[in-house]
């Protein structure tokens, strides 16, 4: 009953949320914010495990969502779609294919994670946050300078993937499988993480030398770490190519690694429902700043000052963001839950799931 | 308990150091140092600060690569290894400052040093195999037998820094035996002990080398914790060997007097 009630009630809102999409009750752009919910559940929860658990410091993660995005997109085109050509199989297996595009999107950008891993044997903190954003940035620049998936002015037609799902069945599919992912991806971390395996992570961040002395391959563990990480940020980016049906390589630039990075520092540093909590908590308020009346709303005592003024949310969103994360770090450091999972923070919900 | 044992004859030493120099850059911390150990040996390493005892042992667990000279573990080669590889060989050590792993249980601290023969990866601990299932029971068995005979069992769920310090260091030895080594090294196990813990200590280590099937090498300043220990004791200074021999013999050794205290002629 205990082991299983988690999982039931996640499948019951998974099945609700899927039903009233299906029959119109919740409208396309709650769909979207749901999509984007479970997209930065996955970029949140993956940059965790390097940031939080490894206790790495690491500030690249969009980078190897926009390898997963791209690889998963070029396949998706070739397989399904016509802007390279006819497509390769038939549109009624895209169901069946659409899962291994994202996790082949996601196994590329694991791979392509040994670019910041194998740095990291002999380099720690400020210096591998460095490296990361380099990696970053030339993954960003490859991708520009390839003219054959549309070089910077982005790459489209994945569209065609999710037509082909909607005549098979007309139903809200992206919406399923961000569900499917995102269940996937919490599944995948919380089983590594409770391992004596994984917990060698742990035993990294909090001392390598005594990890490496009590028999711990900290290179191997490392190199594992980064790849699980890279990989579901694949996932992560394959979903949203699918969602969105354009990619560009600018939209994973350094400013979508700093919102992986608030979620992770927001929720707490290695707790897993900390950086599920914050990934929910931080898309509504993203959401929310989208709009111009709150904005209005909140910046009214300074417009009062100077009328000339006409702030856009667009720019303020980016001021209210990193000034969350000065707030939280100068208030509560170790982020909403700190190092602890929700099951610690309340005893009392032990009685009611064990999450495994 | 010694799931790991290997039948080893007599004959080959544990610990065999052959020449073993280390340099760091100008300076020579160790240089031409050789031992043996034997089976069964409980040995002593002292010298004042700063003598190169702890890069002694930083050595032999394979922390650095001598300059020059060979280390052999069992009669087994360490030189090109990793630190987790010459664990797997049968060294185990702890550490001058304790280095327990503060933010996981104590429980977990035994467990995760158990890495060296999980033989599983990360599809096994996704997927929850049978064999992940099995080793991970075995491996908790083995770590609750391990609290129990160092009747640490009331402190399982707590979290190392959260324990006095002695019981921190009796973790840290525990943790060490956890691998099942056949050579245990102590770096400095009364350090920050007082009188009445350090005689706890001796009880320790002299009931650790007649339950486990281990050959123990401990620094130690404590020259009481020493004498009452050390069946043969090796002094060193500036890298070099100056004494060898029986605690007796040590303690009215001219040389040791001498790198002690100091010289009367100044």
């Amino acid at each position: 009953m205990r082991q299983y009630s988690l999982n039931v009630l996640m499948a019951f809102v998974a099945m609700l949320l899927l039903v009233a999409a299906h029959f119109g009750w919740i409208d396309n752009y709650i769909q979207i914010v749901v999509m984007t919910i479970g997209i930065n559940i996955i970029m949140s929860t993956s940059l965790n495990l390097v940031n939080g658990n490894m206790g790495e410091f690491t500030c690249g993660h969009a980078g190897f969502m926009c390898v997963g995005a791209y690889v998963s997109s070029v396949i998706s085109v070739f397989c399904f779609g016509t802007k390279l050509g006819d497509p390769m199989l038939p549109a009624s297996s895209v169901l069946l294919v659409f899962p291994f595009i994202l996790l082949i999107g996601g196994a590329v950008a694991a791979v392509s994670s040994l670019l910041v891993s194998i740095p990291s044997f002999k380099t720690r903190d400020d210096y591998l946050a460095i490296i990361s954003i380099a990696v970053n940035y030339m993954i960003i620049s490859a991708l520009e300078n390839m003219d054959f998936i549309g070089g910077s002015r982005g790459f489209q037609g994945m569209k065609d993937t999710y037509w082909a799902m909607i005549d098979i069945f007309d139903g809200p599919w992206m919406l399923f499988w961000v569900i499917l992912f995102t269940a996937f991806n919490v599944w995948v971390i919380r089983r590594f993480i409770s391992s004596t395996y994984g917990k060698g992570v742990n035993a990294i961040c909090q001392d390598e030398v005594a990890a490496e002395i009590m028999s711990v391959n900290t290179n191997k563990i490392k190199i594992i770490n980064f790849m699980v990480a890279a990989g579901l940020a694949g996932c992560a980016g394959g979903l949203y190519a699918h969602i969105i049906g354009y990619v560009n390589p600018q939209s994973f630039n350094i400013l979508k690694s700093t919102e992986a990075m608030v979620m992770v520092y927001l929720g707490g540093m290695g707790s897993l429902s900390g950086a599920i909590i914050s990934a929910i908590l931080f898309t509504g308020l993203m959401e929310i700043l989208r709009s111009q009346a709150i904005i209005d709303g909140l910046v009214s005592p300074i417009t009062f000052m100077f009328p000339d003024w006409e702030p856009s949310a667009g720019v303020i969103k980016w001021v209210m963001i990193p000034l969350l994360l000065v707030i939280v770090m100068q208030f509560r450091p170790e982020g909403i839950m700190g190092n602890r999972e929700l099951s610690d923070v309340f005893p009392k919900l032990k009685k009611f799931y064990r999450f495994k | 308990m010694m799931a790991q044992t290997q039948i080893q004859t007599d004959t080959t030493p544990v610990l065999e150091v052959r020449g073993m120099t280390q340099q760091f850059g100008g300076l020579r911390a160790v240089s031409d140092f050789n031992v043996k150990l034997m089976p069964g040996e409980l040995t002593g390493l002292i010298g004042p600060n700063g003598a190169g005892k702890t890069t002694v042992f930083n050595l032999v667990s394979g922390f650095y690569q001598p300059t020059v000279g060979e280390i052999f573990i069992n009669g087994q080669p360490t030189a090109g290894l990793k630190p987790h590889k010459v664990t797997s060989l049968g060294v185990a050590r702890t550490f001058q400052n304790i280095r327990l792993w503060n933010d996981m249980t104590v429980l977990d601290n035994i467990r995760v040093a158990q890495h060296y023969w999980l033989n599983y990866g990360f599809f096994s601990s996704v997927f929850r195999t049978k064999q992940y299932k099995q080793r991970e029971a075995q491996i908790s068995e083995e770590a609750y037998e391990l609290l129990e005979v160092f009747d640490l069992m009331q402190f399982a769920d707590e979290f190392p820094k959260n324990l006095p310090y002695g019981t921190q260091r009796k973790l840290e030895i525990a943790r060490a035996l956890s691998t099942h080594p056949k050579l245990l090294l102590l770096d400095e196990p009364a350090a920050g002990l007082n009188s009445a813990d350090a005689k706890d200590l001796i009880r320790l280590v002299r009931w650790i080398h007649e339950k486990f099937d281990v050959t123990i090498w401990m620094i130690e300043h404590h020259m009481d914790v020493m004498m009452e220990l050390c069946e043969q004791i090796k002094v060193i200074d500036f890298g070099e060997t100056i004494a060898e021999g029986d605690p007796e013999e040590i303690r009215n050794h001219p040389a040791v007097i001498t790198a002690y205290l100091g010289d009367d002629n100044i």
